[in-house]
């Protein structure tokens, strides 16, 4: 089972929501969808699904065109952010409702739907109603239909934004476990960076309406092809400075400066843009080499345990992550400290053109 | 009234029990308000002659025979059959044709939908005496004249419009990815709309069938003129009663009674999703 996008695009009366894209998936393979808000994520899914027809290209089901297929009759399910499920029905109706539609035999469905129902732990609610149930109980309700179904190809639109942290952790932990036994191919679409890093399998990282990326989930995070991929796929997104390569040095600007090791030295003499990620900013001077740097301090907003540090840098928006729970007065004078094997290098184009050492060495 | 406010108002010499204003306004409305009813349900238990001859507040002489004469006359009871038929036909008619129209307008963007869709009202704003002369020579030379049918399908000039309007405000309160929800899951479009989609919408069918129901019932002018004697609905048999010994005023009165009820049951029935359906679903 494969799922393949031959440079399919979406056209909206002039606006362009899905720019031409080539994807495949794989049978019993975990695909996130990262991107922003409006990145085109819900856009790619409904060409994918069958709900919206592609303006170009074509969609392929296991090597055979599909584009102009009704919905109905394509291997698809489908679990949305909002709980949608058929209030009218009993969560078991609700379960068995596309059992029916394929008409399975009664006591095949009435196996199937204890099953899933034990699965998602909706055993004891099968014969409530689902506006009765809770928020978890109502998604849950929602991806046993999905997932009782037995589609090829299951799509999830960011199920999880709409619940409240505890059952996301919850249902976060269950989903990849559930849907590894599946064999299905599954596509996940998430805003946040950590729930992809979580869920694991492949990422496409999508950034108006263009995937950016698209590889092993570990692998687009620890090398981005380019900036716009990196700033995605950070939270929050990957600081950035402009420097200049010069007598095989990276010169950061304030006299700061770096050897360009590995494959830096290679790289031609001009500018470059240098990003690093949110948590590799020090305050405190770390032992060894450092880079140094002085910003002002802008917000500080703390969350128990860290402290995100906004800072200006010579009219650079900075965000830190700090470990511990920092006092400062707004508007000081801060000095930060960067490790230079945690500094990402850029062609100005923004394509990547040397990985941080750190990310290599893993 | 308090403890401490009670000798004292003993003091003052006020011996009348303390009724409050807000009761006081309630009542007058109420008797304002059921007034007309009352005086309605009186006349029709006299006698003709207790009618005419002497002003009482409630029948000195209690008779039912001007509701037995209703229930026993043909050409009476047969103008509520009559009535009730052609409501039934156009209620029926009005809905079934709306429940599509609604789901367009509320699920698809198409040329000119907003501009239909206000001017579907535009039926509305101009009385039914605007549209009887055109209906009577139409259905005269078609051959629909004096039949129920015809009745039906000129009110749903009326009605339609209205239903379309009410239908599409309960339709967009329900997500499109229901639908969507259910294609994936297998349903074709006709088996989504009356298993899952009509149960959604169902308070919002009862009030656009309550209001298509009300306005047929109560509307005399095309009735009357697209009827003659096999078709004839209850208030024009009310409007036309007048006998060589003049008025019967008893019997009027009685047909007056029974023709109030409908309305009232139907009502009593819809009263929780009224409101909503007076803010057209847009609550």
């Amino acid at each position: 089972m494969t799922l393949t996008l031959e440079s399919v695009s979406k056209v909206v009366k002039g606006e362009v929501h899905i720019h031409p894209t080539d994807l495949t998936l794989e049978k019993g393979t975990m695909n996130v969808l990262l991107g922003p808000t409006l990145a085109g994520k819900t856009s790619l899914m409904r060409l994918m699904a069958g709900l919206d027809a592609p303006t170009q290209g074509r969609v392929l089901w296991e090597g055979e065109d599909v584009t102009g297929k009704r919905v109905q009759d394509r291997q698809v399910a489908m679990v949305y952010q909002q709980f949608i499920n058929y209030p009218s029905m009993s969560v078991y109706e609700n379960i068995a409702s596309p059992l029916r539609l394929m008409r399975r035999p009664a006591d095949e469905i009435d196996r199937r739907v204890h099953e899933t129902a034990e699965l998602m732990q909706l055993a004891p609610m099968l014969d409530r109603k689902p506006l009765e149930l809770s928020g978890g109980q109502q998604q849950r309700c929602a991806l046993a239909r999905a997932l009782v179904k037995d589609a090829g190809l299951v799509l999830l639109d960011e199920p999880l934004a709409n619940l409240d942290y505890k059952l996301r952790e919850e249902l976060r932990a269950e989903i990849p476990r559930i849907f590894e036994e599946a064999g299905s191919i599954f596509v996940y679409a998430t805003t946040e960076p950590e729930e992809a890093l979580l869920l694991g399998g492949a990422t496409a990282t999508l950034w108006e309406g263009a995937v950016t990326q698209f590889g092993p989930t570990p692998r687009v995070y620890r090398e981005p092809a380019d900036a716009t991929t990196a700033r995605v796929f950070s939270d929050p997104p990957m600081n950035f400075l402009h420097v200049t390569k010069q007598d095989g040095r990276l010169m950061f600007g304030d006299g700061q400066a770096a050897p360009a090791l590995g494959p830096l030295s290679a790289l031609a003499d001009g500018p470059y843009l240098a990003g690093f990620r949110p948590n590799h900013l020090e305050l405190d001077r770390p032992a060894g080499d450092c880079l140094e740097f002085t910003a002002t301090l802008s917000v500080t907003e703390i969350t128990g345990s860290e402290t995100f540090v906004h800072l200006d840098h010579h009219g650079e928006r900075w965000v830190g992550l700090v470990h511990g729970v920092r006092q400062l007065a707004l508007g000081s004078r801060l000095q930060v400290y960067l490790d230079p094997a945690h500094v990402y290098v850029f062609a100005e184009s923004g394509a990547l053109v040397a990985p941080a050492a750190y990310a290599q060495a893993a | 009234m308090t403890d401490a406010a009670a000798p004292k108002a003993r003091a003052a010499g006020l011996s009348l029990p303390r009724v409050q204003s807000s009761t006081v306004v309630m009542v007058l409305y109420l008797v304002f308000l059921m007034l007309p009813i009352y005086w309605l349900v009186n006349m029709s238990l006299k006698t003709n002659d207790e009618i005419l001859s002497t002003f009482s507040l409630w029948p000195q002489d209690l008779t039912f025979a001007n509701y037995a004469t209703i229930v026993t006359d043909s050409s009476w009871y047969m103008g509520y059959v009559n009535s009730i038929i052609y409501v039934t036909l156009n209620t029926l008619i009005s809905v079934a044709v709306a429940l599509p129209a609604a789901y367009a307008f509320s699920r698809y963007q198409f040329l000119g939908d907003k501009h239909l869709f206000f001017w579907l009202l535009t039926n509305r704003m101009a009385p039914p005496a605007v549209f009887a002369l055109p209906f009577f020579q139409l259905y005269s030379s078609v051959g629909l004249f004096d039949t129920h049918i015809a009745v039906a399908l000129a009110h749903t000039l009326f009605n339609v419009p209205l239903a379309v309007w009410i239908l599409e405000g309960f339709m967009r309160g329900v997500p499109k990815e229901i639908d969507e929800t259910a294609y994936i899951d297998g349903y074709s479009f006709g088996r989504f709309f009356v298993r899952i989609f009509m149960p959604l919408i169902a308070s919002g069918i009862g009030v656009a069938a309550f209001f298509c129901f009300m306005f047929s019932w109560v509307e005399l002018l095309l009735s009357r003129t697209l009827t003659s004697v096999e078709a004839k609905p209850i208030a024009a048999t009310m409007t036309r009663t007048v006998s060589a010994s003049g008025l019967d005023w008893g019997v009027l009165a009685a047909a007056g009674v029974l023709t109030i009820l409908p309305g009232a049951l139907v009502i009593y029935f819809v009263r929780n999703y009224i409101a909503k359906g007076f803010a057209l679903g847009r609550v």
